[in-house]
């Protein structure tokens, strides 16, 4: 058996402790704490439904170790904004209706805010490759590339720098 | 995940390498960014009583490109590859495989390192590197051994290293490119789309040209055998000479001859023998051309 410890996770900005064995996955300590956002789907980094930020750098939370991301600031769909402040990125996906179960979404929704944040005015092959990484398998990807670039253009025109 | 283990997470190199000589009757691995291994052990295919998370070791990760040599370090991400403006001009091939790697989020953590050590035929970043004559260095508490990478694979996801060994650097001579001699470097990878997709058919090709003539080819090949591995006799074809499009062929069937590859999920043996033929023969053709254009 593996030990376990109590950790603290920084997530969307709160210090939260949990206690996790040493195999305990990211995703599984979102989840287990009560961060039902970040979403579990194949869980072997090909569908990306689990992407969180983790330092400014969108990765596979089920394919990170939960202690290895004590220290970092952890940001998962709910930290970039809410219903009452969506962030750029929420209300372009909610403006263009680039959502269709959703179950993929807030995965994308981080991938999409990565891609922004690495390039400002995203050509749509940026926005093809830095998304290939999630699968969306109700409806297609036009209307979240779509969103994606609309997203950078609001974030363009306002330089709030969320 | 359901198979337990112990995680270590050492913050330098020597702590790393402590851990990994440790651990007696217990299994360890290493771990870089774990996007082989966490799916490995979920799966059950490795079942390690200790992990050695490498995250912290700063020191595996960063890039020199000197005049001379280019070197990375073992923990560089792909990401770090992509970002990197002196690799895109020494090392085309690198970037072109970088790009296409799996997905964002993967290439995000997964490693140069862990590509190689993974040993698996598919390992993008691998093509590139054979085809850049690289040469891989290990150590241990032991010390250091500096190998070429095209001596490292023993076969399907067997190679050389041993499980108290880490791959920390991974080096290569800058290809010459001056007024009397150019280089071309190349990769493409086939598979059933462009992101997130395991290779169907990779090749890897550099030229370099002076005069006129070939004086060096190199042409590595992934997924159409058990391991990554360089075409000696399509290289062989081409060094020496000036390019015809008739040697051209003949190289491309030679790539074809060495190639024994199997039938999987991905695609038959028939087609990666197809493609591997098409593909060594259009990357061939093209580095010419642009190597005439010039």
């Amino acid at each position: 058996m593996s030990t376990e410890r109590t950790i603290m996770l920084r997530v969307n900005g709160r210090d939260e402790p949990g206690r996790f064995p040493a195999h305990r996955t990211l995703l599984e300590a979102l989840r287990q704490i009560g961060h039902t956002e970040v979403k579990s789907g194949c869980e072997k980094g090909d569908c990306g439904a689990c992407a969180v930020l983790v330092d400014g750098m969108a990765v596979d939370s089920c394919l990170t170790l939960a202690w290895t991301a004590e220290g970092a600031e952890i940001t998962t769909v709910s930290g970039l904004g809410d219903l009452d402040a969506l962030h750029p990125v929420q209300q372009a996906f909610s403006d263009g209706g680039a959502a269709q179960c959703g179950y993929c979404t807030p995965g994308i929704i981080i991938a999409a805010k990565a891609i922004i944040d690495r390039h400002p005015d995203p050509t749509e092959e940026d926005i093809r490759i830095g998304l290939s990484g999630n699968l969306c398998r109700c409806t297609g990807y036009t209307k979240v590339f779509e969103a994606v670039s609309e997203a950078a253009a609001i974030m363009r025109a306002g330089s709030d720098g969320r | 995940m359901y198979v337990p283990f112990e995680l270590e997470m050492p913050g330098d190199l020597a702590g790393a390498l402590g851990a990994l000589a440790a651990g007696t009757g217990a299994k360890t691995m290493a771990m870089a960014g774990g996007t082989n291994l966490i799916v490995d052990m979920r799966a059950k295919r490795e079942r390690p009583d200790r992990v050695v998370g490498l995250g912290r070791v700063g020191a595996l990760r960063g890039m020199e490109c000197g005049e001379e040599w280019i070197s990375i370090g073992g923990g560089t991400t792909v990401t770090d590859l992509l970002q990197s403006k002196e690799i895109a001009e020494a090392a085309p091939s690198l970037v072109e495989s970088s790009r296409l790697f799996a997905g964002l989020m993967v290439r995000n953590t997964a490693t140069v390192a862990g590509n190689i050590a993974c040993g698996s035929p598919a390992a993008d970043l691998v093509p590139p590197l054979l085809a850049l004559d690289a040469d891989v260095t290990l150590a241990s508490v032991a010390g250091t051994r500096t190998l070429p990478l095209d001596e490292y694979f023993l076969g399907y996801k067997r190679d050389v290293r041993r499980p108290d060994e880490l791959i920390t650097r991974v080096s290569w001579p800058r290809l010459p490119q001056s007024s009397d001699q150019s280089f071309i470097n190349a990769f493409y990878k086939l598979a059933r789309r462009k992101g997130d997709a395991i290779t169907v058919t990779g090749v890897a090709v550099t030229l370099v040209v002076a005069g006129g003539v070939c004086t060096k080819a190199r042409v590595a090949l992934g997924a159409v055998a058990p391991v990554v591995f360089r075409a000696r006799d399509a290289e062989s074809v081409l060094e020496g000479r000036a390019l015809t499009p008739a040697r051209i062929d003949e190289a491309a069937r030679a790539a074809a001859a060495s190639s024994c590859p199997i039938d999987d999920v991905r695609a038959s043996a028939a087609y990666r023998l197809h493609t591997v033929e098409a593909l060594t023969r259009r990357l061939i053709a093209q580095a010419w051309r642009r190597s005439t254009d010039q």
